[in-house]
């Protein structure tokens, strides 16, 4: 085929799409949304940041929490169990409303970035709480008998009977957690925080590419989400199943 | 002129629950609709249901439900949709609760032995009997306690829907907070009234989960 057969048939084919008026036709443009690799980077790794600090303050907390709520006294009890209910039944975004506007009015002003760890690790400190009591409270109490029966030490028992076997089971809850907690950071661009999210909306008022941007911001937390759960998947199996 | 946070705003408060609780609604049934499909689906015998059922829980719950509402409102423009807030609102929670309630009920569907169904068809009941007059009568003791939890989940996700713009209780605290230049008492006058509505509802899940366990 010579080539002016083959630029007459293009025309031919280009005057009757053109014809086909009704039909409304969208070029998909990723590469205006791509070109800010460099701000969607810095977006996964505040994201990340982000999770990584509200899981470890959150466990800390849960510790903590859950401390109180099995071995405390009375008033701490219930403090403990009055903070659970609180978090758990409110929405983190009104929590991190009530942390980032509510307490800069009655003197406490903190900056986005705080603000949004403070909130995230106050969040997930009710529900690692949680966690953490059912953990050591699936441990039986003739379990611990029986372990100072076969002659462990106090330690020995705390290690081996206890600390272990609660790990075992906090650890896919925890998990979990963590990849629930990485989707729930996106939350924190709302007080301008500058994660993955933001930028994401940051790029979109710049290229005006809406679909673009969140299909591409959406794969991209696809990619962490599924990359935490094998990631945790791997780390229970060496973990835990050779014992 | 700054006015102070007064009772006639905890009213608008109160008023603009009841659009939390119509979302949420909504989003409830949209939400029934596709869980039930995606349950039946991962449930199926046919490999390529199974795999498409799955492959939707994994790609809806590893994305936030924030870029759901997002994609939807401004990204559907392209196609030639003008999505307002109130649709792209409850496509988006609705999504979002399929996978959720998919993936629960599946579990209680899969909670029932076997040989249950195997007595189904010792009796003669085909598939959709079995289901119907078996299956599902005991999956409810195990499906409900954590239904009545995700709903909790549901409430509070609606907040979400402020970010577009739907009126519902977190956008007019923010309207609120506009007005009165007291973010302090307003919000945590709307953390208060999802408690109310919330910690019942949480408290209920609690009681029927002993219920069914003992009973079991």
């Amino acid at each position: 085929m010579n080539g002016g057969r083959l630029r007459s048939l293009l025309m031919a084919f280009q005057r009757s799409s053109a014809l086909g008026i009704e039909r409304v036709s969208y070029q998909f443009e990723f590469r205006d949304v791509l070109a800010y690799w460099p701000d969607l980077l810095s977006g996964v790794a505040v994201t990340i940041m982000l999770a990584l600090l509200g899981m470890a303050g959150g466990v800390l907390v849960g510790i903590l929490g859950a401390t109180a709520h099995l071995y405390g006294a009375r008033p701490l009890r219930i403090f403990a169990t009055a903070y659970v209910e609180a978090i758990r039944n409110t929405p983190l975004l009104v929590q991190l409303f009530i942390v980032f506007f509510g307490l800069a009015q009655i003197g406490l002003r903190l900056n986005a970035p705080v603000a949004a760890i403070i909130t995230l690790i106050v969040n997930v400190g009710a529900y690692a709480t949680e966690i953490v009591r059912a953990g050591f409270q699936a441990i039986p109490r003739t379990q611990l008998e029986a372990g100072h029966a076969l002659g462990l030490s106090g330690y020995q028992v705390f290690r081996h009977v206890v600390l272990v076997p609660a790990l075992k089971m906090m650890f896919p809850a925890l998990a979990s957690q963590f990849t629930l907690l990485l989707l729930a950071t996106s939350v924190v661009s709302l007080i301008s925080v500058n994660d993955l999210f933001y930028t994401a909306s940051i790029i979109q008022s710049q290229t005006f590419r809406d679909f673009e941007v969140y299909a591409l911001v959406g794969v991209v937390y696809l990619g962490l989400a599924l990359a935490c759960r094998s990631g945790f998947a791997l780390i229970y199996r060496r973990a835990f199943s050779r014992r | 002129m700054i006015r102070h946070f007064a009772w006639i705003d905890l009213f608008y408060l109160v008023a603009a629950l009841r659009w939390t609780l119509a979302l949420t609604g909504v989003a409830f049934v949209g939400g029934t609709c596709v869980g039930a499909l995606i349950a039946l689906m991962r449930f199926s015998y046919l490999g390529p249901l199974r795999f498409l059922g799955n492959l939707y829980t994994q790609v809806v719950q590893g994305t936030p439900l924030l870029v759901w509402i997002f994609a939807l409102y401004f990204g559907l423009a392209i196609f030639g949709f003008s999505v307002d807030a109130w649709t792209a609102a409850a496509c988006a929670l609705s999504i979002y609760a399929g996978a959720f309630l998919g993936e629960i009920w599946r579990g209680a569907l899969l909670a029932i032995p076997r040989t249950q169904w195997e007595a189904g068809a010792s009796l003669g009941l085909g598939f959709l009997h079995q289901l119907r007059y078996v299956i599902v009568p005991q999956a409810l003791r195990v499906g409900t306690p954590p239904t009545v939890g995700f709903l909790v989940q549901l409430i509070k996700d609606t907040s979400l829907a402020s970010t577009i713009g739907f009126v519902e209780l977190t956008r007019e605290g923010q309207t609120t907070t506009a007005a009165t230049f007291q973010p302090f008492s307003v919000y945590l006058t709307v953390a208060g009234l999802y408690f109310l509505i919330c910690f019942p509802l949480t408290q209920w899940s609690r009681r029927l989960e002993r219920t069914f366990h003992v009973t079991r």
